[in-house]
Formats: structure tokens, sequence, C-alpha cells
């Protein structure tokens, strides 16, 4: 491996072991036992209690399950940043797409299989054309992305909790009704499997999805005229290619991943579309998991099982009585530790001189 | 074998009534936490108290999990059911489906749902005539309003459900008993946790002519009490109703002054708290649903009430003999 790959790897572990050891401090400080959050977070991923010597599936159920909603709306951040684009509007097109999987649902009549792909599709659709309306504000008015992004964050909000009151007709008005068992993503087997977790087929399209983004602009003349777009927009122009046609695309892409988010918290976490009394905050975790994850499919993968293991041990880090606030501030100084990343690696390139120059004295030079 | 051993240890208990019954209790909090001054915060009382009274250790014992989204529920609640817990409480409606499937998924362990009915044989129902002490806060506000020749009240939900609407169709009915000609704005916020909306929703109702406003709203039900404050404190004096718990302290704004006329009091405290006595005691309700109303102190005004003249306690307790006694009906919406 060469030395500046090296150093790309290095850069996200550095960042991320210094999250930790700052959340273990802020344990330390407040007088509280960091070793319980590490045991809590190595049985929030594996199951294995490492302290009573048992071991539970159903936490590695529930981790998987707390990992794919932000693994998407990570994806999603990350494609439109791949075109130089900022969407911040994953959270929305994660409610519209949501909506669509809803309606479905509900309305749709089809034989199992076929009930759930279409459910997927319709949530992949309708959250792509919410991300394709910013792209094309965009493209063709140079009306910033994050302005607004951030503003169809609230219609779809308040689409959805119209659509739920009164479109699909909710009785106890925070729920629609259940949807019949075609539609869902849920399995008996894949839960009996993990102890009664919530894991469901979702982690299919989720997977699909890492590799379709990892094949897209990795690997077709389109990923690589996106990412074109992405580095230099004016070069890019000059070189031929479609900058505002790209732009759109890109935007509806990454609205679809996040739309098929959507899908799966619905039909696969829930079997109700509910009514949302504020964001949720996919969007963001998506956003801290695209910035970790280095903008590549596979990094986002990554960052987003990290994030996802984060998630999945609040219940066992309270219980032992670590607040659940340590995880938010481990997630947050890894964001700010990878964003400082120029300093990282100029102390790692630092210690890699100072090692040399060692060697080099050992040998006599 | 387990079972009779139980029963031993039980006896034993009984025996000696100064040795700590071993229980264990869990509380799971929806989004708004354990600190939102109301619910949440009221349904952990109630099991700290029992906590104290049987030498329980907090954090041990007795300890709570706070939810960051709806998805976090069931594997909350779950948690405390894989520690093998004694009782695991959730407050709210907005549990009723992930108690349903916990249930099921651990028939063993004993569940309490406050404001709910789920039909489950291990999960306990706790639920309150909130229009009833809905109906006196009404009362304490009509009259409150007459006295200072003022014609337009206020009130402000959560999320807008039956249960919620319940709150407004005894407010409604005690306000308008003693004001009949009382102009009375309501707005739901949607959302139990956002406190600048419901400081906007209160903005809007003072501006709109309302002298006190009654609020039913949680965490955002804060931003109310806030704006009261805000203009109490500016000279153009202003009141809230707090609900759930005695919110007097919220509302002070200058020493001794409270924009908080009363509060409705919702003893989710007393429900946590006898509910756990129960199942120390080994009569764990399950099953059934435990009506807490105004004739069992479940719902109703605090012991003190520094902003309400005598003679509008007096037309209070009047109100509430009539309640109680079954002489009035209260409406409701459920």
């Amino acid at each position: 491996m060469s030395k500046r790959n090296t150093t790309r790897l290095l850069v996200p572990l550095v960042a991320i072991l210094l999250g930790f050891a700052l959340g273990a401090l802020v344990l330390i400080v407040t007088g509280r036992n960091p070793g319980a959050m590490f045991l809590a977070m190595f049985q929030g991923a594996t199951g294995v209690n490492l302290k009573a010597g048992s071991f539970n599936p159903r936490y590695i159920g529930e981790f998987i399950i707390q990992s794919m909603p932000i693994m998407l709306s990570g994806l999603s951040v990350a494609f439109a940043f791949r075109t130089g684009l900022f969407n911040i509007g994953a959270e929305g097109q994660l409610i519209a797409g949501s909506v669509a999987a809803t309606a479905v649902a509900l309305w749709v009549e089809a034989p199992p299989v076929i009930h759930v792909l279409l459910v997927l599709l319709a949530a992949a659709v309708v959250g792509g054309l919410w991300g394709a309306i910013p792209g094309f504000l965009k493209a063709r008015f140079n009306i910033h992305e994050v302005v607004i992004t951030i503003m169809m964050n609230y219609l779809a909000l308040f689409l959805n909790n119209w659509m739920v009151l009164y479109v699909f007709g909710s009785k106890d008005r925070i729920k629609t009704a259940l949807f019949p068992a075609t539609a869902l993503l849920k399995d008996d087997a894949l839960s009996a499997l993990t102890n009664g977790s919530r894991l469901n087929w979702g982690f299919v399209p989720v997977l699909l999805s890492v590799l379709l983004f990892w094949f897209v602009i990795e690997k077709t003349t389109f990923g690589y005229s996106l990412r074109a777009v992405g580095f230099n927009k004016d070069g890019a122009r000059y070189a031929g290619m479609r900058v505002e046609r790209n732009m759109v695309l890109s935007m509806a892409i990454a609205g679809g991943f996040a739309g098929l988010a959507g899908a799966v918290l619905t039909t696969g976490t829930f079997n109700y579309g509910r009514f949302l009394p504020g964001a949720e905050g996919y969007g963001m975790d998506g956003i801290a998991v695209a910035l970790v994850g280095g903008n590549g499919a596979f990094g986002v993968f990554f960052s987003a099982l990290l994030f996802g293991m984060l998630k999945a041990a609040q219940p066992l880090m309270q219980s032992q009585g670590v607040p659940k606030e340590i995880a938010s501030i481990i997630q947050a100084s890894i964001v700010l530790f990878i964003a400082m990343s120029l300093g990282i690696e100029t102390l790692i390139s630092k210690l890699r001189k100072q090692k040399i120059e060692a060697l080099g004295e050992e040998a006599g030079v | 074998m387990k079972k009779s051993i139980a029963v031993l240890l039980l006896g034993l208990v009984a025996a000696a009534a100064l040795i700590a019954a071993p229980i264990k209790v869990g509380l799971v909090t929806d989004v708004g936490g354990i600190d939102d001054k109301s619910f949440n915060q009221g349904t952990w009382e109630g099991i700290k108290l029992f906590a104290k009274e049987n030498k329980l250790k907090e954090g041990v014992d007795v300890k709570y999990l706070q939810s960051t989204a709806d998805a976090d529920y069931i594997p909350n609640l779950s948690t405390f059911a894989d520690e093998k817990l004694d009782l695991i409480v959730a407050p709210g409606f907005l549990f009723e489906e992930a108690m349903k499937t916990v249930a099921d998924q651990y028939p063993k362990q004993k569940l309490l749902i406050i404001d709910s009915v789920v039909q489950k044989p291990n999960v306990a129902s706790a639920v309150f005539a909130a229009n009833e002490g809905s109906f006196l806060a009404g009362v304490a506000a009509g009259l409150k309003a007459k006295a200072d020749g003022k014609d337009t009240i206020g009130y402000v939900g959560g999320m807008k459900f039956p249960l919620i609407e319940n709150f407004q169709a005894g407010f409604e009915q005690g306000v308008k008993t003693v004001l009949p000609n009382a102009k009375i704005l309501v707005d739901y916020s949607g959302s139990f946790t956002d406190a600048g909306l419901g400081q906007a929703l209160a903005a809007k109702q003072y501006n709109a002519g309302a002298y006190i406003i009654y609020q039913v709203a949680g965490g955002c039900g804060n931003g109310v009490i806030k704006e009261a404050k805000e203009r109490s404190a500016k000279g153009d004096i202003r009141w809230a109703i707090g609900v759930d718990k005695d919110q007097y302290a919220d509302g002070i704004y200058a020493p001794g002054k409270s924009a908080i006329l009363t509060s409705m009091m919702k003893r989710v405290d007393v429900a946590s708290h006898d509910v756990a006595v129960m199942v120390r005691d080994g009569k764990f309700p399950g099953g059934q649903t435990l009506v807490f109303d105004l004739k069992s102190k479940g719902v109703g005004l605090p012991a003190t009430n520094p902003n309400l003249s005598a003679a509008i306690i007096k037309e209070v307790e009047k109100y509430t003999a009539l309640i109680t006694s079954g002489k009035l009906k209260v409406n409701s919406v459920q």
C-alpha cells in the first residue's frame, strides 16, 4: 500500500480513537467508569456480555437495525458530495420516501415479494424526486442547495403529518393503520434467529445500495463525470460535460438512497406510518456518517456500522449509568477530529519522520 | 421451585418490615426525556419515592433509559426485560405498540403503561380522568378572569389525539360553567418537545387577548410558561396553568411572584409508585386497568395555590365535591 493510501486510512482511525478517548475522558472527569461504556459497546455490537459471560444475539439484530437507515442517509449525503453538492436534505428525502412507502403499503394490493419491491421502488422514486427539486433549482437558478434542502425537510415533515392525519386516516392520530403482511420487510424467521430482535430483510436493499454507489461512482463514465463536476465545475463544463444535468441527477440519486431508508424504517423497523412531532436526526447522522466515511461507498459502510453501534449500545450504556449523551459526544468529536484531518496528517508525517530519523541514527547515517 | 422461593422471600419481607424487598424497577422515557418537568419526570419521581421508602439504590435497583426516537422504544424495553427487572414502567400512549410487542416477547415480564390501555395479562394499565382535573382548572381560570374583568382564555395542546383533547373538553366545560360568555382560543402545536413552538403559540394567543393559557404540551408547554413569565415580568400580567406536576416554581419571574395560576396535577408519580408497591407485595394488577380520577386523588389542583384567592379556592372545592359525589358529569373525549 502506498504511503498516501495508508495515511488516508490512518486519519479516520486516529480520529475515531481520539473520539472514544475523549468520551472516556468525559466519563472519568464526571466520576463514572469508562470501562462500563466499552463493555456496553462490545455487547451492543456482538451480543456478548463479557461481565456476565452471556450471549444474546438480539443485540446483533438491533445493531444492524440501527445501522441501516444511517447507512442509506450516509450514502445519500456522500453521493451528492462527490458532485460537489451538500445534501442537508436526506432527512426530508427519507420522510418523503416513507410517505410513499406508506401509500403503497396501504393502498396497493400485491403478492408477498412483489408488494415489498413496489414499496421500495416507490420510496426510492419519491425520495429521488424530492432530492431532484433542489438539484434542479441549483442547476437552473443557482439557488443554494443547502437552503432549499433544509426548507424541504420541513415541507416533508409537515406533508407526512398531514398525510398521516387526513389522507391515510389515522384513528389514534399518531399512526396509520397497520400494514398488510405482504408489504413488510419484517420476517419472523430473521427475528427468531436473533432472539426476537427487529432484524428484517431491509439489509438486502441497503447492501445493494452500497454496491450500487461504489459501482456508479468508481466504475462508470457517468460516475466519472459526476466526480469531475465535484472537482471543478468549470473544468468539467469546458471538457464538455453536462454540469447542470449531472447536478440534478446526482441529487435525485442521493434522494433515492434516502427515500429507500424511509421504506426500510417504515416497513421494516415499524409496520405503520407515523406522525412525526419533529425530525428524527437520520439526515444529520447521515452527514456525520458520510464525513467519517470519506464519502466513499465502503467508508460509509464502516462508519454507519460504527455510529449504529453507538446507537445500539445506548440502552446498555444507560443501564450501566453511562448517560446517553456520551454517545453523542463521541460521535460529534469524531466528526470534529475528521474535520481536523490536516492536523492529524501533519502529526502522522512528523511521527514518521522522527521514526525514520531515529532509524537513521541507529544505522549511523 | 423458583416461585416457591419467591413466595418464601416475600413472606420473610412481610415478617421483617424493616428489610427492603429486593425488587428492581426500570423506567423507559419517551422522547421528551427524564427532565421534561412533566410527564416522564413525574413518573420517575414516583419510582424514586418508592426507592427511598424501600432503601433501594438509584441507578442500580431503580433506573431509567431515555429514548431518542420512536425506534428506541422496543430496544429500550427489551434491554430492561433482558435484565429481568421486576417491573418496567413506560409513561405514555406513544408506547402502546412497543408495549404490545414486548409484552408478547417477554410473557413473564411485569409491565406498566401509563395513559393507555394494553390488554395483555402481563401489562397493568393506568389511566387518568384528566377531564375532571381540567374542569377544576377551567373553573379557576374562569373565575380569575371574571374577577379581573377579562373574558378570553387560551388552551395550547401538544399532539392532537383524544387523550389530550380530553383535557380540552373538561377545561372548556369548567370555564363555561363559571363564565358562560368566555372566549376560548384553542391551538395544538403537534409537539411535546418544541418549547419554541409553544412560546410562539402562547404569544399569538396572548396577543389575541388571552389572559390565561392552559398548556397541555409537556416540554413544548414550557414555552407557554416562558412567554407568560416574560410578559408578566414587564408588567403585562398574563397567566399560565401548569400540567401534570405542580409547576408553580417553573413560573417564578420575580421573588414571590409566579406566572403559574395553578396546575392540573396528573399524579403519574402516584401511579408508578403504587404499582411498584403492588409488585413488591406480590399483588401486580396484570391485565387490569387502574383508573386515577378526582375521587382517588389521581388528578386535581395542588394543595396550595398562592395565586388563587380564597373565594376561588372555595368555589373549586364546591365543584370538586359535586364531581366526586357524581352529581356533576364532566365531558370527555375518549
